[in-house]
């Protein structure tokens, strides 16, 4: 079982990181959520798996599952989704500006997105 | 009892919660009121360093659970320090922001301002390293907020970058404490200290790892290279005072490193032996050298800041990397000079782009702006500053820590990358000045801006400066007692964990009905 | 007066002039000098006991820890200096007053000097090392603004940035030998180091500190070879020049060999390369100066040889040596300060400096003439004149110097120099007075008022007084200074005109005849000159500068280039190689787990998960497709967390989901539909390797935390134990939540609340952004369809609406005990909502919503926090809940508790947060002209086209 899931964290990671390192907002954004599911379930993990246990106290059950993590896990995934949220509407409010979802900014040619004045040097020598 | 700790975390929220819900359409009123509560945070936070300056620990069991179980905030010096620095940068920052206006070129200014100081503050003085990861979303979200306020075709684009960067940093972060907890079965830093430090060698793989991504997750806040690319276009295309308050989030990140890496994964923990400042000492160095660099380099007014900034957590990371009292001391008063003259900077850079014909900060020659003299003079007071030359503080705080890595292997590479970039820089801010200030075209209908209250806001900083470089002995004395009191970890574990270390394992231990209240544990002597 | 007063009083009255200048130029300049004439009496009060050999001391501490104090000392040397300091700043302020223009601005330069002021005499009365460089980085900074004063000159800025960057290095290099320095001598007073000179001699560390405090020497005084900065300093005001950069700045190089020669000299190096440096800087510096036709120029490197003289007299370290280095820094300073003013008065006079255009002006000048010719002879060292003194003890000290075996070398080049200087100093007599008359001068010359000429001639009349009386007026002075660089006895000097036929006196006739010769030769020669190429300084410094700043540019460049990717894909193989670091330095622990079976239902989810998420990677480019497998993992995830008895977590990831890829449709919406294929096969392949690495990573910690146990028993049984008794619920789950870390919850709805504002706030700058017109009148997507709002959702909704709700207060109430909770809750009423927007449209159901969604939110994150800080009143910390049991008729007994009241809040603000957020969103999509429907059902889109709402 726990190589199921140890491998399933690790699929998951890695299509976000693929994901993650590509060109366009909404494909990184998707990536980030895939990230999120790892993590997420990585963390739950972190209280060791267990199956088949009370969700919550039962007279007379001595073996429950650790809540800590799941209560972890459930801060993690309302924040995430607060993440989720601003990303998405800035993305959206970048593309609208932009007219264009590419991710990458051009800062080795200053003044592409800006309006550059002439670049004179001045008194740069 | 005495709640007086929880202030900064829950005044903020509160009074931003409050603007939000009755005063979302008054700027006057919710002006008047994140003023009045930065002048109230300062009086806290100054109370509290008071308070820490006793040497004493002020701990505070939230929900009246008892460490571990519950979370707990704790007061010692470092975190006072934090707190009150924090304060002190935030209040000039807020009157600069409503003095130029910029408060008023999108919504939600002060909430989101206030929901900025909650986390931050929330962040120093936290016990718990989960809590931790709680407060440095919570920061993270208000500052994606600040960055991208008044909004912006090329603001926007950075903010994304800004926001997938730490969106990346927080997963890492979960990884981490997900790693952490598996170990130790704890989130209690105190307890955190005493487990950790049990773990033998021969088990120590997965408690190295948890370390060492925790460096790499603070190493991002304090845009360490290779984890800095979020800084220059976030600080260069933010509203120029929120990346003045910004100075203080790479702060978080140094801050977090000397907690984590003194308390918990402290010079004497076996598992853990050398695995910091090895990885440490040279990122620094090349953050140092990167950044002064990119200073000489920058084109533009905002990134010369921001690459300024860079080097000076460059800077500040050296002394941390040599985790000695001395060092300590020596990168805390660095930390506040370098976190003054950085917000500092940035005010400057508004004051120019605020007298520029479209707000361009580019160093090519421009009009004569209004009030050339005054910016110009704050300009170059900042730069000295920032480049660490006499007179100001920055000087002293160079000193320091080039005094503090005398018994460092590599002191004389340390010494020569630090005096090397400080020319470096030296060198960048004289052409950045002499292109802003003395190489302009004849003046015509440059905008001028306004009112006075940048100039009192950008020259209180100039003050604090300057009050620190008078103040040096007593501040580094203070500085030389936090670093002590940091390093006797004895002390802190004692006053968290009242009847440490049989405490964790003790399901029917303190009955939550009596308060475990926070016990206000003399410190030893050698921190005094 | 104390001395930090004295070192402190120009700072203080830097401030006056910029206010002083309101009052008037001739108040300012009066100003000023007042404030340099208290410091200077201040100083000479003293006079008195430091000649008697007294040393006056004051000591301050500022940074005891670092050994940074303030601790200032007079002696000699630094009353000589110090005098100098003050005395000709005075002069010059008075000079200034009178020679800067209407357009100039007085006030900031006065401003300037006093600063500048201010730091010298720092420098010369530091008692600690740490101080002194203080002082010392002061100067440079100062001396910056005074050179660039005319800013409109590019060879201001640019003479200002180069010696900014020259004396800034050496300055840098001085830090670091001062470290050592103190390192050494255990101090960094020089009290204490002056008495160390046999532990700093003997210690392997002396000769780097030697070379570095050497470096901030030189490069200060303008040595060989970084002598060029000086000439170009002189694009400042003429007043500057002949403050800075012939009688003091310069100078304080000397002052610091002068001042740690007790400690540094008489070693073999100290000779070797002071003595040296010094040689050649003076024998260069005097060639150059003889071509130079500008007078600034010319006396610029005349300035350079004679700093080279002194330097070389320093390195001899002998104790004659020094005092003849200390007697010419005093007649030095006398004859070139007046010198610059002279060129400056006929810079003034004429508008030219170009000696060649001048000449003949004896007769229209005759002032100026005598005051130039005097101080010009002293320079070229003729009898009866001060130079001429200080020069014949070079000279006899030169003729015993022995320079590594060859006795004739010093002594030949030392007269060569002289014989140098000699021409270079006829050459200003000649080629600027004497000779005809001319009438193509700029403009018509005349003698200036004595505003001008009074300063000038002052320092003439001393040298005059000096060099027939030297012992009487110079004596006392030079032997307290002398006696303070050598640290012990005087040797044997007299100051005095006739020393009898020494062989100084035939080198120093042969100097005046050869220079009287070179000077008639000069035409040829120049032409010669002329004629050979030479290494032009400025021309390497400037490539140099080039050359640094475009490689700064480079690197900046290439290393920040705003690719996302590749600064992610940096990220992920750091965190990748250091994890794996960490764990390679470790040993794993055993395992202690036996794993769980295996079954058939996991593993079909799982061969689900890994198919849905390797065709995510491949689809991703169809962004419709990839979002729906993205909802379908969050659903395969969240039946995970059911089955390894999870149910909160199973709940909250569900509703959470729905959210989510709601948020992603409505993005989806103005976004491209299809990402373009632009990743190369090799960026693919290494972008797929650095995700593979990364996720055995995870993998593989995943794994190693399954199969070992916790260290230590975990915290979460105390949690278990308490959370019935304690926090009066059964759910552990919610109790942890809401009571054991409802500080984090607190947070947790904080974060949410804040990035709704943040929504909110970005929506309202788009919207007000040009882009907010543009989206207002777009076109209608042709393939929208028909059908807005079918009858079947509507209805269904709207039934579904109270059910919801019901189902959602349920979940709330028995979440303390069962799965369920405030978040749950939530999310299910905020999607019930969003499903009335969806179904009816934005604006039929914006105009049903009663209760703005800020103040929702904000009353969520208030009640929270009250309901945290009501537990105060019971004398208990932030956040202690407490719970009891009740009982009304019908109803059965229930529990009322806190931790609901916060729970509640916790409902609001994640209601608020989603609905604010959806709704900002939705406001992106609402065209103009559309009108909220009258109807209460819109079922025919043929009734109304425009009623379109997304």
């Amino acid at each position: 079982m726990e190589y199921l899931f140890s491998t399933a964290v690790g699929a998951l990671t890695a299509g976000g990181i693929y994901l993650v390192l590509r060109q366009r907002t909404f494909t990184v954004i998707l990536g980030i959520s895939l990230l999120t599911y790892a993590v997420n379930l990585f963390l739950f993990a972190s209280g060791r798996l267990s199956i088949n246990l009370p969700a919550v106290l039962r007279y007379g059950t001595e073996t429950y599952g650790d809540p800590l993590p799941q209560a972890l896990v459930l801060t993690a995934i309302v924040i995430s989704f607060g993440m989720t949220a601003v990303i998405v509407m800035l993305g959206l409010g970048a593309y609208l500006a932009a007219r264009d979802d590419r991710i990458d900014l051009d800062d080795a040619t200053p003044g592409a997105t800006d309006t550059a004045p002439a670049q004179g040097k001045g008194d740069m020598t | 009892m005495n709640h007086l700790i929880l202030f900064p975390v829950l005044l903020p929220a509160v009074v931003g919660a409050i603007i939000i819900l009755v005063m979302r359409f008054h700027t006057s009123l919710a002006r008047t009121f994140s003023v009045a509560t930065s002048l109230a945070l300062l009086g806290i936070g100054w109370a509290l360093l008071w308070e820490g300056a006793s040497g004493r620990f002020m701990v505070y069991g939230l929900g009246n659970w008892p460490a571990p179980f519950g979370i707990v905030l704790v007061l010692d010096r470092l975190s006072a320090l934090m707190v009150a620095l924090t304060a002190t940068l935030a209040l000039p920052v807020l009157l600069y922001a409503i003095g130029s206006g910029w408060d008023t070129r999108g919504r939600h200014f002060h909430a989101l301002f206030l929901f900025q100081l909650m986390g931050i503050f929330g962040a120093f003085l936290t016990g718990d390293i989960f809590n931790l990861f709680v407060f440095f979303e919570i920061l993270l979200i208000a500052s994606y907020g600040l960055m991208i306020h008044a909004g912006g075709t090329r603001r926007m684009r950075a903010g994304v970058q800004y926001v997938i960067y730490n969106l990346l940093g927080s997963t890492l972060f979960l990884f981490a404490l997900g790693t952490l907890y598996a170990v130790t079965g704890t989130l209690n830093m105190a307890d955190l200290a005493l487990r950790v430090a049990e773990i033998p060698a021969e088990q120590s793989a997965l408690i190295r790892v948890a370390a060492v991504l925790l460096l790499a997750v603070f190493a991002v806040k304090a845009a360490l290279i290779p984890l800095h690319f979020w800084l220059p276009a976030t600080y260069a295309d933010a509203p120029a005072p929120i990346a003045a308050l910004f100075a203080i989030m790479t702060k978080i990140g140094a801050y977090a490193i000397l907690r984590v890496f003194t308390l918990i994964f402290g010079p004497g923990v076996v598992a853990t032996q050398g695995l910091v400042g090895t990885w440490l000492m040279p990122a620094a160095l090349v953050t140092l050298a990167v950044g002064m660099i990119g200073v000489l380099g920058a084109r533009q007014m905002g990134r010369l800041a921001a690459f300024a900034a860079i080097g000076s957590m460059g800077t500040l990371l050296v002394a941390i990397a040599l985790f000695t009292p001395q060092g300590t001391a020596a990168a805390l008063y660095y930390m506040v000079h370098s976190t003054l003259a950085g917000a500092m900077l940035f005010l400057v850079v508004d004051l120019v782009r605020a007298r520029r014909a479209g707000e361009a900060d580019w160093l090519t020659p421009a009009p004569l702006m209004a009030q050339s003299g005054l910016v110009a003079s704050l300009f170059f007071a900042a730069a000295i500053a920032m480049a660490g030359m006499p007179p100001l503080s920055g000087f002293l705080g160079k000193l320091l820590v080039m005094d503090a890595v005398r018994s460092h292997p590599l002191v004389w590479t340390i010494w020569a990358v630090i005096l090397t970039t400080s020319l470096v820089a030296v060198l960048g801010f004289a052409r950045a000045g002499s292109a802003l200030f003395w190489n302009t075209l004849p003046p015509e209908a440059a905008p001028d801006a306004p009112t006075t209250l940048p100039f009192v806001a950008t020259g209180g900083l100039l003050a604090m400066l300057t009050l620190l470089t008078l103040a040096a002995g007593p501040v580094t004395g203070f500085m030389a007692a936090t670093a002590a009191q940091l390093t006797a970890t004895g002390s802190y574990i004692s006053a968290v964990l009242p009847d440490a270390p049989d405490a964790p394992d003790a399901p029917d231990a303190p009955d939550p009905s009596d308060p475990p209240e926070a016990p206000e544990a003399p410190a030893p002597e050698d921190t005094q | 007066m104390p001395l930090i007063l004295i070192a402190i009083l120009p700072f203080l009255g830097a401030l006056l002039p910029g206010l002083m200048i309101r009052a008037g130029r001739t108040v300012c300049a009066w100003t000023t000098a007042t404030v340099t004439a208290a410091a200077l009496i201040g100083l000479l009060v003293h006079a008195p006991a430091v000649l008697a050999g007294e040393v006056i001391t004051y000591r301050l501490d500022w940074l005891p820890q670092l050994g940074l104090n303030a601790n200032f000392m007079l002696d000699g040397l630094g009353l000589l200096f110090a005098g100098l300091i003050l005395g000709i700043g005075l002069l010059i302020i008075i000079y200034a007053r009178f020679y800067l223009s209407r357009e100039d601005p007085m006030g900031t330069f006065y401003t300037y000097l006093l600063l500048f002021q201010g730091a010298m005499v720092g420098i010369v009365l530091s008692d600690n090392v740490l101080l002194m460089l203080v002082f010392w980085e002061l100067t440079s900074l100062s001396s910056f603004l005074l050179i660039g004063y005319w800013k409109h000159l590019p060879e201001g800025r640019q003479g200002a940035r180069m010696a900014l960057a020259v004396t800034g290095m050496g300055g840098l290099a001085l830090i670091g030998g001062m470290l050592i320095l103190g390192q050494i001598a255990g101090s960094y007073d020089l009290s204490v180091i002056l008495t160390q000179k046999d532990a700093v001699q003997a210690s392997p560390l002396y000769l780097p500190a030697l070379i570095l405090i050497l470096l901030g020497a030189f490069t200060k005084s303008a040595q060989f070879p970084f002598h060029f900065w000086l000439p170009h300093a002189m694009a400042a005001p003429t007043p500057v020049s002949a403050y800075l950069h012939s009688a003091t700045m310069v100078k304080a190089g000397l002052f610091l060999m002068a001042r740690l020669w007790p400690v540094l000299a008489g070693t073999p190096e100290w000779f070797y390369i002071v003595a040296t440096t010094g040689l050649v800087t003076m024998v260069l510096g005097a060639l150059i100066a003889l071509f130079k036709d500008d007078l600034k120029a010319l006396l610029a490197f005349s300035t350079v040889s004679h700093l080279g003289l002194i330097t070389m007299l320093l390195g001899f370290g002998t104790p004659f040596a020094a005092v003849a280095a200390v007697f010419h820094i005093i007649n030095h300073a006398t004859f070139k300060a007046a010198l610059f003013m002279t060129a400056g008065i006929i810079d003034h006079e004429t508008q030219t400096r170009d000696i060649k255009r001048l000449g003949g002006l004896r007769h229209l000048m005759p002032v100026t003439f005598v005051i130039g010719t005097l101080a010009a002879l002293s320079m070229a060292g003729i009898p009866l004149l001060n130079g001429f003194l200080s020069k014949e003890m070079m000279l006899e000290e030169a003729e015993r110097t022995i320079w590594s075996g060859t006795p004739w070398l010093v002594p030949a080049l030392a007269t060569f120099g002289a014989l140098l200087s000699a021409a270079y100093s006829f050459r200003f007599v000649i080629h600027t007075f004497m000779g005809p008359e001319r009438h193509d001068y700029p403009a018509r010359p005349h003698d200036p008022g004595f505003g001008l000429w009074g300063a000038p001639a002052l320092l003439v009349v001393l040298v005059v007084v000096i060099g027939i009386l030297p012992a009487a007026v110079a004596g006392g002075l030079v032997a307290a200074a002398s006696g303070a660089v050598i640290g012990g006895d005087l040797p044997y000097y007299s100051l005095k005109i006739w020393h009898g036929i020494t062989p100084a006196l035939y080198m120093s006739i042969i100097a005046l005849a050869g220079g009287a010769v070179l000077l008639a030769l000069h035409r040829p020669l120049d032409r010669l000159w002329q004629a050979t190429p030479r290494p032009e300084a400025k021309v390497i410094f400037d490539a140099l500068m080039a050359g640094v700043v475009w490689l700064a540019r480079a690197i900046t460049a290439g290393v920040h280039n705003g690719s996302m990717a590749r600064s992610g894909a940096v990220f992920a193989v750091t965190i990748v190689v250091a994890g794996y670091a960490a764990w390679a330095g470790g040993a794993q622990a055993p395992a202690t787990r036996d794993l769980l079976p295996l079954a058939a239902v996991p593993l079909a989810g799982w061969f689900a998960l890994m198919l849905v998420t390797l065709c995510l990677v491949f689809w991703h480019h169809q962004r419709l497709v990839a979002l729906i497998l993205i909802g379908v993992i969050g659903l395969i995830v969240s039946v995970g967390f059911v089955y390894f008895s999870a149910p909160d977590l199973a709940l909250t990831q569900a509703t959470v989901e729905v959210v989510t890829v709601i948020l992603l449709l409505l993005m989806l919406n103005f976004i491209p539909k299809t990402t373009p294929f632009e990743s190369s096969a090799g960026r693919r392949l290494r972008d797929g390797a650095i995700a593979v690495a990364v996720g055995l990573g995870a993998a593989a910690l995943t794994f190693a935390l399954q199969i070992t146990d916790f260290a230590q028993p975990s915290i979460s049984a105390y949690h278990l134990a308490n959370s019935k008794t304690g926090g009066g619920g059964t759910n552990v789950v919610n109790v942890i939540l809401v009571d054991f870390r409802g500080f984090d919850t607190f947070g947790e709805i904080t974060v949410l609340g804040i990035a709704a504002l943040v929504i909110f706030a970005l929506t309202e700058a788009v919207l007000a952004s040009p882009v907010g017109k543009w989206l207002a009148n777009r076109p209608l997507n042709p393939d929208k369809a028909g059908d807005a709002h079918p009858l079947m959702m509507v209805v269904a909704t709207r039934v579904m609406m109270p059910i919801a709700l019901v189902v959602g207060t349920y979940i709330f109430l028995r979440g303390h005990n069962e799965p369920g909770g405030g978040f749950i809750a939530g999310l299910i009423v905020a999607i019930a909502l969003v499903m009335q927007y969806m179904a009816s449209g934005f604006d039929w159901a914006a105009a049903r919503q009663r209760f703005p969604y800020h103040g929702i939110i904000a009353a969520g994150v208030l009640i929270a926090a009250l309901t945290g800080v009501g537990s105060w009143f019971a004398g208990r910390p932030f956040l202690t809940s407490s719970f009891g049991y009740f009982e009304i008729w019908p109803i059965e007994e229930f529990e009322l508790a806190t931790a609901i009241a916060f729970d509640v809040g916790v409902f609001l603000c994640v209601v608020g947060a989603v609905m604010l957020a959806l709704e900002s969103l939705a406001r992106l999509a609402r065209r103009s002209g559309v009108r909220p429907s009258p109807h209460a059902m819109d079922v025919d889109p043929s009734r109304d086209v425009t009623a379109g709402g997304q």
